[in-house]
C-alpha cells in the first residue's frame, strides 16, 4: 500500500498546532505539550504475504479487488486457486504497508461474508513460490549463453525457435527476480509471473483451520 | 482465437442460420430468443396463469419475495415498478398484509426503507426495477451503508439469458453496489431465493447493521417453485464466513476497567452504537457507576436522555464548545459504537491530546482505522457494558465533584452564546435555533425529528432537546440531501405510534419533493418542516469563513412553498416572525395527515461553533462578522 503521506509528523501542519487550552490540570501550567497523537500507521513499509480462505463462488475475486482498490490497499500480486476441499479457494495476496495497515487490511477482507479465514503469513516459516515463463531474444551467437543460465539459475527451457527461447523459472519471488534480471540484457520479449504462493512449514493447517 | 482491436469488428463467417442470434441451434442461444421474447411479452413464458380464482395459480419466485418480506416481520415496502419487475407487481394483489408503497422516485423509496429501519429496528425494504430503477435506489442505499441502517434492496433484472449483452434496461447494478452494501447477491434461480432473502435480511440486521441488496432475474421471479424457507438456524449454519463477535474478550474488559479505575477525568463517547445495540439502559447505568459524562455524535443522539445531568452534549465539527473541551481535556475517552469520524476528531494529531482511549466496536475494523486506541474491545456495545458494569469500581459523587463542576461551568459559558430565545436573529428575521426548540418544546420532545442536511441538520441536533433513543434521524456519514422527507415517510409507517417530523433546509427540500405527493395519496402523516433561508447555507457558511465570501452558487431560489403544497393537495402555513412560530407548529400537528410549515428564516445565520476542516476540536470559531450568531 502507498504511504499515507499525513505519517510524516513534518508533513502534517497540525503536529505544529498550539497545545489544547484545557490540558487536564487546568490552571496548572506547568504541564507539558503534549505530543500530537500517533495515528495509526506510518510504520515501516514492508512486504506482506496474507492467505485467504475464501468460499468457492463466483464474484469472490471481485470483491476482493474492490474493497482492496477502495480502501486505498495496493496489492503486488494476487494467486487464486481451488483448494482440495469442496466449495473452498484460497487466494494469496502480497501488498506492501506498514504492520498497522496490513492488519486494517485483513479486519476490511473479514468483513467480506464470503471469507472465511485470512492470515498473515509474513515473517512465519513458510514455503514460497512463484512461477516465471519468459520468451527471451537470442541470437546463433548468445543462444549457449543463454542457455547455460537458464540452466544455473535451475531454470527449464521450455521452446527454442531461431530468434528466441522461452525458459521457465520458478522459485521464491527474489529467485525469480534475479532470474530476469539476468537474461534482462538479452531482451525480454514476453513476461507471465503467476504471484507468489505460500504455504506455512510444519503441522498446521489454514484449511483445517477454517470452521464450517 | 485472437481478436485485436480492430479485428473485432469484422463480420461473423457466414453459415445456413435462420436466426441471427449469434450460436443459433444451440441450447444457449435458444434461451436467449425465448427471453428476447419475453421481455417484449409475445407469449411463451412461465407467468402463472392467472385464474378468477387466485387460490388456483402456482407459487413463483415474485411470492416467494412477498413471503420472505412477511416473515420478517415487516410489514411495508416502498417501491416503483418497472418492465422486470412486473411479476413481483402480478401476484402483489394476493398479500393484502404487505403494505406497498409507491413512491415517486426509487431513492425516496430507499431512504424511506432506512428511515423506517432506524426507528423500528427492524429491516426496511425498498425495490425497483434493473437499469434507472435500480441506479436510482444507490443513492439510499450507500446513505444506509455509511450510517450501518439495516436494509434490504431488492432490483428485478432482465431475464438470465440476456445478462451481459446490453439487453434494455440491464446495468451491472451488483458491479455498482459491491462497494456500497455488506453483501449483494444475483438470483437466476428461483428456487434459490428463500435461501438467499433469508440470508439477506440476517445479514443486514445481524452484528453491524448494513444494506444488502438482492438483483432477481425475471425469470427468476416468473420460475415456478416449492422451495422451502429456511430457519433462522439454517441461516446462521450456511454462512460460516459471517460470525460477528457480540461479547467483549475478557481480558480486555478487565483492562477497560483499569483504565476507569485510573482516570480522573472520564469522558464516554456514545455513538451508533448504542442505538443499534439497545444499550441505553447500559449505558446510564455505567455512566452513573463511574461518575462521567456522555458526549454523543450525530448519530449518538438519544443515547442518554439529554436532561440527564450526565449528558454533557453533542460533539464534533459544530458539537459545543464546551463538549469538546471536554474530550480535548479529558484522560479517558470510552468509545462506545462510533468512528471517530472526521468531522468528529477533526485533526487527529491534535484530537484528545492527554486521554488514553477505550474503543469498543461490533466492527473489529473500526478499532484503530482513525485514531489509534490503547484497549479495543469488539462487541455489541449492550453486552460489553452489560460485562463493564459489574467490574468497574463504582466512583462516588465526592471524587468527581471538582471535575464534574468544571465542566457545569464550562457548560454554562458555551451555552449562553450562540443562542437566540427571543426567536429574532439580527434584522428581525427569524432565527433558526429558535424554530427548531420551539418545534422540539411543543412536541414535548416525544416525536420524531427526521434531519436533512446542512445547517438544519446541526441546529435540529443541537437544540430540539431528545429525550428517547431512535426519535432522531439523520444522514450522517453520507450526508445525503433530500433524505429528510422521504426518510420520515418511512419512519412515519413504523408504527411506533410518534408523531414525525421532517426538519429539511429549502435545497434538500427540493431534492426530494416529489414524495409529497406519496405523502398526500397514501395519507402519510408527516410534518414537515422546510427551513427556509433561500440559501444552500451549509455552503454559503462555508463561503463566507473559509472562501473569503465568495457566494458563488449559495443563492437558491425556491417556489412559493404555500401554492406548492396546495398543488399537492397538502395543508401548508407560513411563518416569518417569532411569534407565528407556535401557532404555525400547532397548525401542522392539528391536520390529520401530512402538512407543511414554511418557515422564512433568516437568510446569513450561521452555524457555531464550527471546526474549519483540517483544524483541531480546540480550534472552533464561535463568531464571526457579528457577535449574535
Ligand atoms: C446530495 C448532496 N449534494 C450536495 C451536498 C453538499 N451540501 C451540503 S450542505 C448543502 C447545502 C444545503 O442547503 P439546504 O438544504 O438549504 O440546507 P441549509 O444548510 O440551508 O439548512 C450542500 C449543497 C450534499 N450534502 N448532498
Ligand atoms: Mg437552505
Amino acid at each position: 500500500m502507498s504511504a499515507e503521506p499525513t505519517a510524516s509528523p513534518d508533513a502534517d501542519p497540525g503536529a505544529q498546532d498550539a497545545p489544547a487550552p484545557d490540558a487536564p490540570g487546568q490552571g496548572a501550567p506547568a504541564h507539558a505539550v503534549p505530543p500530537p497523537r500517533a495515528l495509526p500507521g506510518g510504520g515501516d513499509q514492508r512486504l506482506h504475504r496474507l492467505v485467504a480462505i475464501v468460499v468457492d463462488k463466483p464474484g469472490v475475486l471481485n470483491r476482493v479487488a474492490s474493497l482492496m482498490r477502495a480502501r486505498n490497499f495496493n496489492i503486488d500480486s494476487l494467486a487464486v486457486s481451488r483448494t482440495d476441499r469442496e466449495g473452498l479457494s484460497r487466494m494469496t495476496i502480497s501488498l506492501h504497508g506498514d504492520d498497522v495497515a496490513v492488519e486494517q487490511a485483513i479486519k476490511q477482507l473479514y468483513r467480506l461474508i464470503d471469507i472465511l479465514k485470512v492470515q498473515d503469513v509474513t515473517g512465519e516459516a513458510t514455503v514460497e513460490h512463484e512461477l516465471a515463463i519468459v520468451k527471451v531474444r537470442v541470437t546463433d551467437s548468445n543462444r549457449a549463453e543463454v542457455l547455460k543460465l537458464v540452466e544455473l539459475t535451475r531454470g527449464r527451457v521450455l521452446d527454442v525457435a531461431p530468434d528466441a527461447l522461452i525458459a521457465e523459472i520458478s522459485g521464491t519471488e527474489a529467485e525469480v527476480d534475479n532470474f530476469v534480471a539476468c537474461v534482462r540484457d538479452f531482451g525480454i520479449r514476453e513476461l507471465v509471473r503467476t504471484g507468489a504462493v505460500v504455504m506455512t512449514r510444519g503441522g498446521a493447517s489454514i484449511e483445517e483451520a477454517v470452521k464450517r | 482465437m485472437t481478436l485485436t482491436k480492430g479485428d473485432a469488428a469484422r463480420p461473423p463467417g457466414r453459415g445456413g442460420r435462420r436466426s441471427h442470434v449469434p450460436g443459433a441451434g444451440t441450447e444457449h442461444a435458444a434461451a436467449v430468443e425465448k427471453a428476447q421474447r419475453e421481455m417484449l411479452h409475445e407469449g411463451g413464458s412461465t407467468v402463472a396463469v392467472r385464474t378468477a380464482a387466485h387460490g388456483s395459480r402456482q407459487r413463483i419466485g415474485a411470492d416467494v419475495v412477498c413471503e420472505a418480506i412477511l416473515r420478517q416481520g415487516v410489514d411495508v415496502f416502498f417501491s416503483y415498478p418497472g418492465g422486470v419487475i412486473l411479476p413481483l407487481y402480478d401476484v402483489l394483489g394476493d398479500y393484502p398484509e404487505l403494505r406497498h408503497v409507491l413512491v415517486r422516485h426509487e431513492q425516496g423509496g430507499a431512504h424511506a426503507a432506512d428511515g423506517y429501519a432506524r426507528v423500528t429496528g427492524r429491516v426496511g425494504v425498498c425495490m425497483g426495477t434493473s437499469g434507472p430503477g435500480a441506479t436510482n435506489l444507490v443513492t439510499g442505499i450507500g446513505t444506509a451503508m455509511l450510517d450501518s441502517v439495516p436494509v434490504v434492496a431488492i432490483t428485478g433484472n432482465v431475464p438470465s439469458a440476456l445478462i451481459g449483452k446490453d439487453a434494455f434496461q440491464e446495468i451491472d447494478i451488483n458491479g455498482i453496489t459491491l462497494p456500497m452494501t455488506k453483501h449483494n447477491y444475483l438470483v437466476r434461480d428461483a428456487d434459490e431465493l428463500p435461501r438467499v432473502l433469508a440470508e439477506a435480511f440476517h445479514i443486514a440486521r445481524s452484528g453491524r447493521p448494513g444494506p444488502v441488496h438482492v438483483d432477481i432475474t425475471k425469470d427468476a421471479l416468473q420460475q415456478e417453485t416449492h422451495a422451502q424457507h429456511p430457519t433462522e438456524d439454517d441461516v446462521a449454519a450456511g454462512l460460516p464466513g459471517f460470525r460477528p463477535t457480540m461479547g467483549g474478550n475478557h481480558r480486555q474488559l478487565k483492562l477497560a476497567a483499569a483504565e476507569v479505575a485510573r482516570a480522573e477525568r472520564p469522558v464516554i463517547l456514545a455513538g451508533h452504537g448504542v442505538l443499534h445495540a439497545g444499550a441505553e439502559d447500559e449505558l446510564r447505568a455505567f455512566a452513573e457507576k463511574i461518575g462521567a459524562p456522555i458526549a454523543w455524535t450525530l448519530l449518538g443522539v438519544g443515547a442518554i436522555d439529554e436532561r440527564h445531568p450526565l449528558a454533557y452534549g453533542f460533539m464534533g465539527m459544530h458539537g459545543w464548545k464546551h463538549v469538546n473541551r471536554a474530550i480535548q481535556s479529558a484522560d479517558l475517552l470510552l468509545a462506545i459504537g462510533m468512528r471517530f469520524d472526521d468531522r468528529v476528531t477533526g485533526n487527529v494529531r491534535t484530537y484528545a491530546p492527554y486521554a488514553r482511549i477505550v474503543h469498543v466496536d461490533i466492527d473489529p475494523a473500526e478499532i484503530g482505522k482513525n485514531v489509534a486506541v490503547e484497549v479495543p474491545i469488539v462487541g455489541d456495545a449492550k453486552r460489553v457494558l452489560a460485562a463493564l458494569l459489574p467490574m468497574v469500581d463504582a466512583v462516588p459523587a465526592e471524587g468527581r465533584a471538582a471535575y464534574l463542576e468544571q465542566l457545569a461551568d464550562w457548560r454554562r459559558e458555551s451555552e449562553a452564546t450562540s443562542w437566540h430565545g427571543s426567536g429574532a436573529w439580527r434584522d428581525g428575521t427569524l432565527s433558526a435555533d429558535y424554530v427548531v426548540q420551539k418545534i422540539g418544546e411543543l412536541t414535548d420532545h416525544e416525536a420524531i425529528y427526521v434531519g436533512d442536511v446542512g445547517q438544519n441538520q446541526m441546529w435540529l441536533a443541537r437544540y430540539a432537546g431528545f429525550r428517547h433513543p431512535n426519535t432522531h434521524v439523520s444522514s450522517g456519514g453520507l450526508g445525503t440531501m433530500g433524505f429528510s422527507v422521504p426518510a420520515a415517510m418511512g419512519a412515519a409507517l413504523g408504527g411506533t405510534g410518534r408523531e414525525v417530523w421532517a426538519i429539511t433546509g429549502d435545497g434538500g427540500f427540493q431534492m426530494t419533493l416529489q414524495e409529497l405527493m406519496t405523502l398526500v395519496q397514501d395519507r402519510i402523516p408527516v410534518k414537515i418542516a422546510l427551513f427556509d433561508n433561500k440559501k444552500l447555507g451549509m455552503i454559503r457558511q462555508w463561503q463566507e469563513i473559509i472562501y473569503a465570501g465568495n457566494f458563488h452558487s449559495a443563492h437558491l431560489l425556491g417556489p412559493d412553498y404555500l401554492k406548492l403544497a396546495e398543488a399537492f393537495g397538502m395543508p401548508a402555513v407560513k411563518a416569518t416572525r417569532p411569534d407565528e412560530v407556535d401557532d404555525a407548529i400547532r397548525f401542522a400537528q392539528g391536520v390529520d395527515g401530512p402538512a407543511l410549515v414554511w418557515f422564512e428564516i433568516a437568510g446569513e445565520q450561521n452555524v457555531f461553533p464550527m471546526m474549519p476542516a483540517g483544524k483541531g476540536l480546540s480550534d472552533l470559531i464561535e463568531h464571526w462578522d457579528g457577535p449574535d450568531e
